[in-house]
């Protein structure tokens, strides 16, 4: 296969950017994206031009590290699918794609691809977790937990933490990420000592890190690799009336 | 002879006394220090995987001064998550015969006897707690209708003993790990420095005392200062280019302790896990695991002589089958392939297949208990394992050398402790399916938190500084080389050589083979590589090519201890050392030690640290 690139190069974080076009020929079906961009890296390196920057890890769709937006979708047009495990035989010999980063005013892009989320993590230090000391757990199986909501908060937990809902989304909100896992949470028995402070908590802190509201697009869920429901939106939306009427 | 052997090593924290009682012992013996001196004392951790992480966030609720770093933009994102399986402990919610001393006893089996019986014995107690600390800090294992916890059997395991969240155990654990890290961070005892990478440790007057790091996003170089240092970089999978690690994962934190003197054990004894998905071709940048567990369902055949199916597990293995441990399967495998036999691209794997369940069971419950991993299967490779049976062969995919640690887990310079894969401590010569996520928290949540107290009961000690020069040199140097090569193609070849030579099968001839070739393209290496951009910001190549030039030097020792240890044992297989009927032939009375090299700059210094059993009896591993 032959392939057309265009690629988001931005060289730091004040300089600007611009959209470049790349061919490669010699392309496997089999190829991922991301092996793509090596290739590209790889004939970049030997001509002595800088490699493109950017973010990948494990490569198998759990880790959370890639962030592309590729064609228009964050990572690209395959449903539940995280842009390391999207491979080049969804595509078509001679097509052009487009590969840009995550923008969002929450996300600076900090070189080419590559873009700061430290935001997200900000959320979760909020109050993103249940407070249990090491050392301080009782025997695990005292507090049985009822299947469906283990279930439910287990959906809830698998969120990778990647912000392709805030790149897919007109607001630039991190809401899907925060529900999440205030749902993940809010479902367990163990989370309900915490539960009307951590959600206040975390809203806080992402309306604080410059993310934007929610207005229910729908956007998020549609490129969630995980398929995490706007339900948990809703969820989290009524732990926060609770939590305001409480206080 | 390449080696020098030194004196051996001795292992001197773990206390006498019948094994049951020898960690309640130690954490008696071990001082204690006051709460409010905690707040003097900082500590550094390296890596914020399960033992990382959960090191981290324990010592910051300990009232420590706890500095924290991983290369990745957060610390969530550590390799940790990408377990599949479970977590083992001895619950015995079954009551099917499950205890504290059948999962040690499954351990020290299971690694070949080539692991210390004290440590593996305490991991086992430490089992039971982990459950309850993961179960309260919200990590949503599976549960049974009845919402107690559900378990099942893992490894060939003869109990049901794994803890399990589908096939996402390991998300879920360091995401548990990772919120108590975020709380901490929060309180202020922990400082995070995400993309930051360590590339030196500082060593003062005999004593680890910090790290030199590189910040990724500005490429600053700073010497960091702390009373102990703690390194949770897990393993080294990565030497062989293609394995199921993540991208980013290297050898670099170790490798440099090793170089300031911490002793670096059974650098050969490598996992090669049998069923991952095969490479399609030369563009491929790392492996895929699926899962162990779908060997409880699926058959394992290549298309016989005649014609037939040929089921070579069950025909060679009659007695467990397709559930034959991790390396007998691997090697079984690379037999059938090797004589001709294998399927796919360049023949290079077997089909496991799950027709015959499909058929008893229907396809329902295959997908119920299958569903995600049939998902990623098509993902990857675009067939549909429904229809047609997978293809699968061996990747690396877990290293149990790493850092020599005694029973404190506290490396040979004092203050350095290693903890989860980066050290070599539990799993001998092979690891058992669910116990590498049982290891990284044992060690980050109960046994450092418990030990280190006794090193820094003795500090703070006197300020000191170091210089960043060596390590910006370095970096220099090999931005100046500006050869015709890239950094990936050396580590491609390289992790050729390390496949073909020091993988599945090892001989004295390909060892010795290996060594040369090493050695030859690591000249090459330092003269030819090319490295594009600057030291001054975000550099990939730069961050990559400097983690390859380390792989280099481990993979000569890797080599070097595979072709010392003349005898096979657990992940290690030499090919002169097997029983009439192909099976790997242990050789205890001149091995039953753990290999741990010095490095000198010359000749490497084996020390052994000779290994005693007085509660299991070393016997030969028989699955037939």
């Amino acid at each position: 296969m032959r392939l057309k690139l265009r690629i988001w190069r931005q060289s730091g974080p004040w300089a600007r950017g611009a959209m470049v076009a790349y061919e490669i020929g010699g392309v496997s079906p089999d190829m991922s994206l991301l092996e793509l961009l090596d290739v590209l890296n790889e004939q970049l390196a030997a001509q002595g031009l800088e490699p493109v920057a950017f973010d990948h890890d494990c490569r198998e769709g759990i880790c959370g590290m890639c962030s592309l937006v590729i064609n228009g979708t964050p990572h690209g047009p395959r449903k539940a699918t995280t842009a390391c495990q999207l491979h080049l035989r969804h595509f078509a010999d001679g097509d052009t794609i487009d590969v840009e980063p995550w923008r969002a005013k929450a996300f600076p892009v900090v070189k080419d691809l590559v873009v700061d989320r430290s935001s997200l993590d900000r959320i979760i230090a909020a109050g993103g977790y249940i407070c249990a000391p090491t050392g301080s757990a009782p025997e695990a199986n005292t507090l049985p937990v009822p299947k469906p909501d283990a279930d439910t908060a287990f959906e809830a937990a698998t969120c990778i933490g990647c912000g392709a809902c805030v790149a897919a989304c007109p607001n630039g909100s991190a809401m899907l990420f925060t529900a999440a896992k205030v749902t993940h949470l809010g479902q367990l028995p163990q989370g309900q000592p915490e539960r009307a402070g951590r959600v206040l908590d975390m809203v806080h802190a992402h309306d604080e890190a410059g993310f934007g509201g929610c207005s229910h697009t729908g956007e998020c869920t549609a490129v969630c690799p995980k398929g995490i429901g706007l339900d948990v939106i809703a969820q989290l939306n009524r732990d926060y009336r609770h939590a305001l009427r409480k206080r | 002879m390449r080696y020098v052997e030194g004196a051996p090593v001795r292992e001197e924290k773990t206390p006498a006394g019948p094994l049951e009682d020898r960690w309640e012992s130690r954490r008696f013996t071990a001082r204690l220090v006051n709460p409010a001196n905690r707040r003097k004392l900082t500590v550094i951790v390296v890596g914020t995987g399960l033992a990382g992480g959960s090191a981290a966030a324990t010592l910051g609720e300990l009232g420590y001064r706890v500095k924290s770093y991983c290369y990745q933009d957060s610390p969530r994102r550590a390799h940790s998550i990408a377990a599949q399986g479970g977590i083992n402990a001895a619950k015995n919610y079954r009551n099917d015969g499950d205890s504290v001393h059948r999962l040690f006893y499954d351990t020290v089996k299971g690694g070949d006897f080539r692991s210390r019986e004290s440590n593996v014995y305490r991991l086992a107690q430490l089992s039971l707690g982990i459950i309850d600390q993961a179960v309260a800090q919200g990590v949503p294992f599976a549960r049974e209708y009845g919402g107690l916890l559900d378990t099942r059997s893992f490894g060939g395991a003869q109990v049901s003993r794994t803890f399990y969240a589908r096939g996402q155990t390991g998300q879920q654990l360091l995401l548990g790990a990772y919120q108590a890290l975020q709380r901490q961070i929060r309180l202020g005892t922990v400082q995070m420095h995400a993309r930051h990478e360590m590339l030196d440790l500082i060593v003062a007057a005999g004593r680890a005392r910090g790290i030199i790091v590189r910040d990724l996003v500005t490429g600053r170089l700073s010497a960091e200062y702390a009373d102990a240092v703690v390194l949770a970089t897990g393993g080294y999978g990565n030497v062989f280019y293609l394995s199921t690690n993540a991208k980013g994962c290297n050898v670099t934190a170790t490798w440099r302790a090793h170089r300031r003197g911490a002793l670096f054990a059974n650098p050969c004894f490598t996992q090669i896990h049998p069923t991952c998905v095969p490479a399609t071709g030369a563009h491929q940048s790392k492996l895929t695991l699926m899962s162990e567990s779908l060997r409880n369902d699926a058959r394992v055949w290549v298309p016989g002589p005649d014609g037939q199916r040929d089921y070579f597990l069950e025909r060679m293995y009659p007695a467990f089958g397709n559930l034959v441990p991790r390396d007998i399967a691997s090697r079984a495998v690379k037999a059938v392939c090797d004589a001709g036999h294998g399927v796919g691209p360049g023949g290079l794997g077997v089909y496991l297949d799950f027709v015959d369940a499909i058929g008893r069971l229907g396809r329902d419950v295959i997908e119920d208990r299958y569903g995600n991993l049939f998902e990623m299967y098509q993902r990857i490779t675009g067939e549909d394992p429904y229809e047609a049976p997978m293809r699968i062969y061996p990747a690396v995919h877990y290293t149990m050398g790493g850092l020599w640690v005694d029973y404190d887990l506290a490396a040979t310079i004092a203050g350095l402790f290693v903890i989860g894969e980066a050290n070599f401590s539990d799993h001998g010569a092979n690891r058992l399916g669910a116990s590498a996520l049982m290891q990284g928290l044992a060690d980050g949540y109960f046994i450092l938190p418990a030990t280190i107290g006794d090193y820094l009961a003795d500090g703070p000690f006197e300020p000191v500084t170091a210089s960043t020069a060596q390590v910006a040199d370095r970096l220099a140097k090999l931005l100046a080389v500006q050869g015709k090569r890239t950094v990936d193609s050396f580590h491609r070849e390289l992790g050729r050589i390390m496949w073909e030579h020091c993988g599945m099968e090892r001989t004295d001839a390909g060892l010795r083979k290996a060594l040369e070739l090493v050695a030859g393209l690591k000249e090459e290496f330092w003269r030819n590589v090319n490295v594009p951009g600057s030291a001054g910001d975000l550099n990939q190549s730069l961050e990559r090519v400097g983690r390859v030039a380390d792989f280099f030097e481990l993979a000569e020792l890797m080599c070097l201890d595979a072709l010392h240890r003349t005898e096979s044992c657990g992940g290690h297989f030499r090919a002169e050392s097997q029983t009439p009927d192909g099976e790997a032939l242990r050789d205890d009375h001149n091995f039953g030690y753990v290999a741990a090299w010095e490095h000198t700059g010359g000749k490497p210094v084996l020390h052994k640290e000779t290994l005693v059993f007085e509660s299991v009896h070393p016997s030969a591993r028989n699955y037939k």
